[in-house]
């Protein structure tokens, strides 16, 4: 899976959970400080990240991913 | 008063549950009737002919809530009957009276499975849903048991304590998403499970119930339907005691 692919897939996620504009979730977006999300909001949108790759995603891995950069790359080796 | 469109009721082949499931039938509520296993099906059926004579819409679901794969299985279910869960009830739940010398950890385990973790798998399942609504309602059937003790019902009251610290915990990880969450904590209350206990502990409890009588399963249902109402919009965390002054 290409980069743009997996970009294709989880901008649309993102932003349903957080209630945010597509456009608003570009890459070196920080999932709190700048999309507004709180701590259930990450928990949601990694567990719909999940089901939609088909991967489980470790609390401790999942902690580190702070934006929406760091969540694609990590889809992507884990992929 | 504002009546949820569809509500989830553990246990609502008998007892409380099943009054619960009534009362929301009046109101005109899509009511989903869970049931533990095959031989209560009949029971469950009942409770859904009687919600359709009251006017309202249900369907049966099977599902062990002490079963976190058969509540998912079932909370899917329902969501593709109707769409979406806006109340649930977690009203599934057993006794095991024994005094705890007598009390093996099977007997402390089972009670705890189904009434406490059996709630938690409920509270897990539809949450999911309901976070996607941004709004929900959850009621928790506690008991005064779990605030006062019971001597012979150390499982019960433990589970049932536990219910009250889930509930809160809930109420507090889930408000910013609008979904509230509180317990009804029934007192003395005429059913299945409390006409076979000794008459001498219904006396001991009667004597200290300010309105002297037994309380009904419908006092109980109407605790439950207020709190899954609009117009408890604002309560969370709460704990309503329908106990007729027992626990004063």
């Amino acid at each position: 899976m290409t980069r743009e692919e997996v970009l294709q897939k989880v901008v649309p996620v993102i932003s349903d959970k957080l209630g945010i504009e597509e456009e608003q979730v570009v890459g070196d977006a920080h999932f709190i400080n700048d999309l507004g999300a709180d701590s259930l909001g990450l928990v949601d949108i990694t567990m719909a990240l999940e089901e939609e790759f088909g991967l489980e995603i470790p609390d401790e891995d999942a902690g580190k991913l702070e934006t929406v950069n760091s969540m694609i790359d990590y889809i992507l080796k884990a992929v | 008063m504002a009546i949820p469109k569809s509500v989830l009721i553990t246990g609502a082949s008998r007892g409380i549950g099943q009054q619960i499931a009534y009362q929301f039938a009046k109101q005109g509520s899509f009511v989903a009737i869970n049931y533990p296993f095959e031989s209560e099906k009949e029971n469950a059926l009942h409770t859904l002919h009687e919600v359709q004579k009251l006017g309202s819409q249900g369907n049966i679901y099977e599902a062990d809530v002490s079963n976190l794969a058969a509540v998912e299985d079932m909370v899917k279910q329902m969501k593709s009957d109707i769409g979406t869960i806006d109340v649930l009830v977690a009203n599934a739940g057993i006794t095991k009276d024994k005094l705890i010398m007598r009390m093996t950890p099977q007997d402390w385990e089972q009670v705890l499975h189904i009434n406490l973790s059996g709630a938690f798998h409920c509270t897990k399942a539809v949450t999911k849903e309901m976070m996607r609504e941004k709004k929900g309602r959850i009621v928790y059937i506690s008991s005064v048991i779990g605030m006062i003790g019971n001597a012979g019902q150390a499982n019960y009251a433990a589970s049932k304590g536990g219910m009250i610290a889930l509930c809160k915990s809930v109420a507090k990880e889930f408000g910013s998403r609008n979904i509230t969450a509180n317990c009804v904590a029934p007192g003395y209350i005429m059913t299945d499970m409390t006409q076979n206990l000794p008459k001498e502990a219904t006396d001991q409890f009667m004597s200290r119930v300010s309105i002297q009588r037994y309380g009904t399963m419908e006092d109980v249902a109407n605790a439950v339907l207020f709190l899954s109402s609009d117009q408890a919009a604002y309560i969370t965390g709460q704990v309503l005691v329908v106990d007729g002054g027992l626990t004063l």
